[in-house]
């Protein structure tokens, strides 16, 4: 009872990795709250499902295993949560802030009456203090986002409704496993006890999963292009330097909104969110959507015509410079220096 | 048989072209310095809800949107481009909903509306960016939903199932489901048609009662006032929460779980650090700098 629950989602059988890092997440916050920690996974042919989960320091796996509730559609998954947690309490749920995790969480949130927040960043143990009620609630669950477009950072409570509800994007925590022969309970259930018949009337009739075409995400160096680089043609200019050293391509939501770059190549709170060991950002100003997705960089590149671009103020380096002479003299000594 | 569509929209700040001076020096948002837009998604939505319109013929398109009174701007954008009506949800109990109180004064006025076939959004506003009012309303009305739309591909007005195209994470996915069904936009849906310049002409003095209101608060007369009796269409419909029978304590702030506990401006921790200009010199020096230390291979 009163535990944290995070939903592991599934692309066929494997946890997503969003999961595994709520999970890790869930794990250190439960640690806090002096509380368990739960996982729910509902797809197909879930034998041995829970090895994926517990090494992360799950106490007890839920699992709900029936062809039909994979691929996921909304309704059943639905039912699952809502029905499972009128049962367990939860006092906090976690999901991921996926095309899934942004679909279920808001249904299970309307069904149980709980809030939910959207897209956190950061999620801390607290309290707050009601001074309108004189109510003080202890052990609150923080869920901090930026909002308004990314230009504030807002810290969220739900006071009195449970569970408190959230997602998080992936890569914003970190997956890290506890202890790879982690005891917990494994609970298989009865699906037909959570889900109505009547739920299942969406049907996915056809589905391509492509491969992603790029690893930003685990790019040891990132080259980020914004509205600065002018056209597609001169965005384009990063893909050479980035062959050059061996880096993944990126853009701020202006260069996506521009059309100078493909919509999952994002960096920002509304897209990606790396931790490279360096980040060359171009004609970038550094809007704070665009700079909560890349603060983490190990070495920061800022290339701006602009001094006072905002981005250069978190920079390790600036080159006050026109982006379209920096990178092809980039290019340029790197060719004539690596070996 | 024809489909009864309604179309969620939303007036937003244009967060998307923040300058410098749209936050105030104490950390408050100078809503001056943003325009007020029609949400960008809750366009794709549009244009999937006048394309089932042009090949379902005698189809109506209802524009539904909640803000202030000067949101019967978005109620006019709709018309110009050939939604039918719409209704302009407004009043002080509204005010600071979270997203399921929004959800609960959405759903209610739907009810209002009536055999609604298809609902239809923005997946998210650009103002929230949460994408949750959608599924939201969804639930309230124990409809299921599809996310995330790129495309409908059909409505069976015979077996009353709709089949759409939703752009999933890495990939796309078809889906069919039951009419009633409550659907949210991607923005990488088609572009919303322009205006018809007809339409404009039509609906250029559409106003809604607030509106009215404000011009003749200084003891202005209103332009045109016998207009607005020969042509009804002309006036935007305003609903009150007594108007779509809500429960106030649903509504607003008292029907909102999530409370906002602190607002901060964000200052990033300044670094020191090396200036460069774009001379050959400086370039190399870098290069060979960061080749040096193995940030590059």
């Amino acid at each position: 009872m009163n535990n944290i629950f995070v939903y592991c989602e599934i692309e066929g059988t494997t946890i997503a990795d969003v999961s595994l890092e709520l999970l890790t997440k869930g794990r250190k916050l439960a640690n806090e709250l002096g509380c368990q920690l739960e996982a729910i996974v509902a797809g197909n042919n879930l034998k041995d499902v829970e090895k994926q989960v517990l090494p992360y320091g799950v106490d007890r796996v839920h699992i709900f295993d029936e062809p039909r509730l994979f691929p996921y559609t909304s309704l059943p998954h639905t039912s699952i949560l809502v029905n499972l947690f009128k049962e367990e309490k939860p006092q906090i749920c976690l999901m991921g802030a996926t095309v899934i995790g942004r679909d279920l969480g808001p249904r299970v949130s309307s069904a149980l009456k709980s809030g939910l927040t959207a897209d956190c960043t950061q999620l801390e143990i607290g309290s707050h203090e009601d001074k309108k009620a004189g109510v003080t609630y202890e052990n609150l669950l923080f869920q901090i986002r930026p909002a308004f477009g990314g230009n504030i950072v807002a810290t969220i409570v739900n006071p009195e409704h449970r569970p408190q509800m959230a997602t998080v994007r992936e890569g914003v925590m970190k997956k890290e496993i506890l202890d790879e022969n982690y005891k917990g309970e494994v609970i298989r259930h009865d699906v037909t006890k959570y889900v109505p018949e009547a739920d299942y009337v969406v049907n996915v009739i056809d589905r391509h999963i492509e491969k992603a075409k790029h690893n930003l995400k685990g790019s040891p160096i990132v080259i980020a292009g914004g509205y600065g680089m002018g056209s597609k043609e001169g965005f384009d200019k990063l893909f050479e330097l980035a062959k050059e050293l061996h880096a993944e391509v990126g853009g701020s939501r202006a260069a996506v909104d521009a059309g100078f770059c493909d919509h999952d190549r994002q960096i920002g709170q509304t897209g990606v969110t790396v931790h490279p060991k360096l980040y060359i950002a171009c004609g970038i100003s550094g809007q704070i959507q665009h700079i909560s997705g890349m603060q983490d960089a190990g070495i920061i590149i800022s290339v701006n015509n602009d001094p006072n671009a905002p981005i250069n103020t978190i920079a390790d380096y600036v080159i006050n410079g026109k982006v379209e002479e920096v990178v092809p003299k980039l290019i340029k000594y790197y060719k004539k220096n690596s070996k | 048989m024809s489909l009864k569509i309604v179309v969620l929209a939303k007036q937003v700040p244009d967060t998307r072209n923040v300058g410098k001076d749209a936050m105030n020096a104490d950390g408050t948002i100078n809503r001056a310095a943003l325009p007020a837009i029609f949400n960008p998604e809750d366009l794709n939505a549009l244009e999937q809800a006048l394309r089932l319109k042009d090949t379902h013929p005698g189809s109506t398109v209802t524009i539904l949107t909640m803000g202030p009174g000067r949101a019967a701007e978005i109620i006019r954008e709709g018309l110009y481009r050939g939604a039918d009506n719409g209704y302009l949800l407004t009043d002080r109990a509204f005010a600071g909903a979270d997203t399921l109180a929004t959800s609960y004064a959405i759903a209610t006025a739907i009810k209002r509306i009536n055999n609604c076939d298809i609902i239809i959004g923005g997946r998210q506003a650009i103002d929230g960016d949460t994408a949750q009012v959608g599924p939201q309303v969804a639930e309230k009305l124990g409809l299921s939903q599809i996310t995330y739309t790129e495309e409908i591909i059909s409505v069976d007005e015979a077996t009353r199932r709709i089949t759409a195209k939703r752009h999933i994470d890495g990939g796309v996915e078809i889906v069919e489901g039951p009419l009633p069904i409550v659907l949210t936009v991607n923005g990488s849906a088609a572009e919303c048609r322009p205006r018809n310049a007809k339409l404009v002409q039509k609906y250029k003095r559409a106003l809604g009662s607030q509106e009215k209101a404000a011009i003749t608060k200084e003891g202005a007369e209103l332009p045109y006032a016998d207009l607005y009796e020969k042509r009804p269409y002309l006036n935007i419909a305003e609903w009150s929460v007594a108007d779509v029978c809500g429960d106030i304590q649903e509504c607003g702030l008292s029907g909102s779980p999530t409370k906002v506990k602190k607002i901060e401006n964000i200052i990033f921790q300044a670094k020191e650090n090396k200036t460069l200009t774009s001379s050959d010199d400086e370039m190399e020096g870098l290069i060979v700098e960061l080749l040096a230390n193995h940030t590059i291979g």
